[in-house]
């Protein structure tokens, strides 16, 4: 029961994923912890693809955590760019006066 | 009996999962990317055990080092009301916390120990332990460049487009600054900066 296993590390994605997803309920006013509450998301995913990779002895899924992780520091970099120019011109980040799309 | 592996994964999954814990839930948002920093530490020490050495490294390189510190600039660079950000937080904790109990509880029951067992598979059961002379960052690169260059080719235009995307949206013209024109510097020609005097020489007095 306590030795790992593939099922240990699921696991613990899981819970990383489910904590994330709790995350984007609780913070869901401020938009800096709802990209680290994504970032958190993608570890999750990540953790997956490291363990099924090394349970199958088989490269690729390192291989897509590599284009994860690309794409994941880009999401960040846009979306912390975005949130620098909704600051400048709102002066808040607040997830609930965002409204002029009327969505 | 828990062998050496053992005590290492429960060690950083439990650091793992308390960080993330204070990721959600810290009042400052500083504290939060710290304890997101420390989650990544974990995790990348969990990969290591899993034998991606390149990636665990990365992870340290690439989110801690340069992600990480992206968003602790924007964070202590905009000045945020904390009060005002965590209202709503007790109000959304139960049906929160509900959802996240639910999601992970069914997850747990099918990838974890108790319920159906899915993970039957022979290949599944016992990972194959590489020798000491094993190079991951060599075989992960071999498929890179042969099996997936296309994709790495694209990974390259998206961090292009993400560069140009965040400077563009970041740049920001004020009015009474003075630039530099490079064209108007390139086209300026002799006669337009410089004028020659033609007067008789004079005696010093």
């Amino acid at each position: 029961m306590l030795t790992v296993s593939l099922s240990s590390y699921l696991t613990l994605s899981a819970i990383l994923f489910a904590i994330s997803v709790a995350g984007i309920f609780l913070n869901r006013k401020n938009i800096i912890v709802l990209l680290m509450c994504v970032e958190l998301m993608l570890l999750a995913a990540n953790i997956n693809f490291v363990a099924f990779s090394h349970y199958l002895n088989d490269a690729a899924g390192q291989v897509f955590v590599f284009f994860v992780l690309t794409v994941a520091a880009a999401e960040a970099a846009i979306g912390l760019a975005i949130l620098v120019v909704l600051f400048r011109n709102r002066r808040s980040i607040d997830v609930d006066q965002l409204n002029e799309m009327k969505g | 009996m828990m062998t050496f592996i053992d005590i290492i994964f429960y060690l950083f999954a439990t650091i793992l999962i308390v960080a993330a814990l204070g990721v959600i839930a810290a009042r400052n948002p500083v504290h939060s990317v710290l304890l997101l920093v420390v989650s990544f530490f974990s995790c990348s020490a969990l990969w290591l055990l899993l034998e991606a050495e390149f990636l665990a490294i990365v992870l340290v390189l690439v989110y801690v080092g340069a992600v990480m510190v992206l968003f602790l600039f924007v964070v202590m660079m905009l000045d945020i009301n904390i009060e005002e950000m965590r209202k709503g937080f007790v109000r959304y904790l139960p049906v929160g916390a509900l959802i996240a109990l639910v999601l992970a509880a069914q997850m747990i029951w099918v990838v974890g120990p108790v319920g159906p067992d899915v993970l039957t598979d022979d290949s599944l059961q016992q990972a194959v332990r590489h020798d000491a002379d094993y190079s991951n960052t060599k075989e992960l690169g071999r498929i890179l460049y042969t099996e997936y260059v296309l994709p790495f080719e694209i990974a390259s235009v998206i961090l292009l487009v993400a560069i140009i995307a965040a400077i563009s949206l970041t740049l920001r013209r004020r009015p009474k600054t003075k630039y530099q024109v490079p064209s108007k510097q390139m086209k300026v020609k002799r006669n337009d900066r410089l004028r020659i005097v033609k007067m008789d020489s004079e005696a010093k007095e």
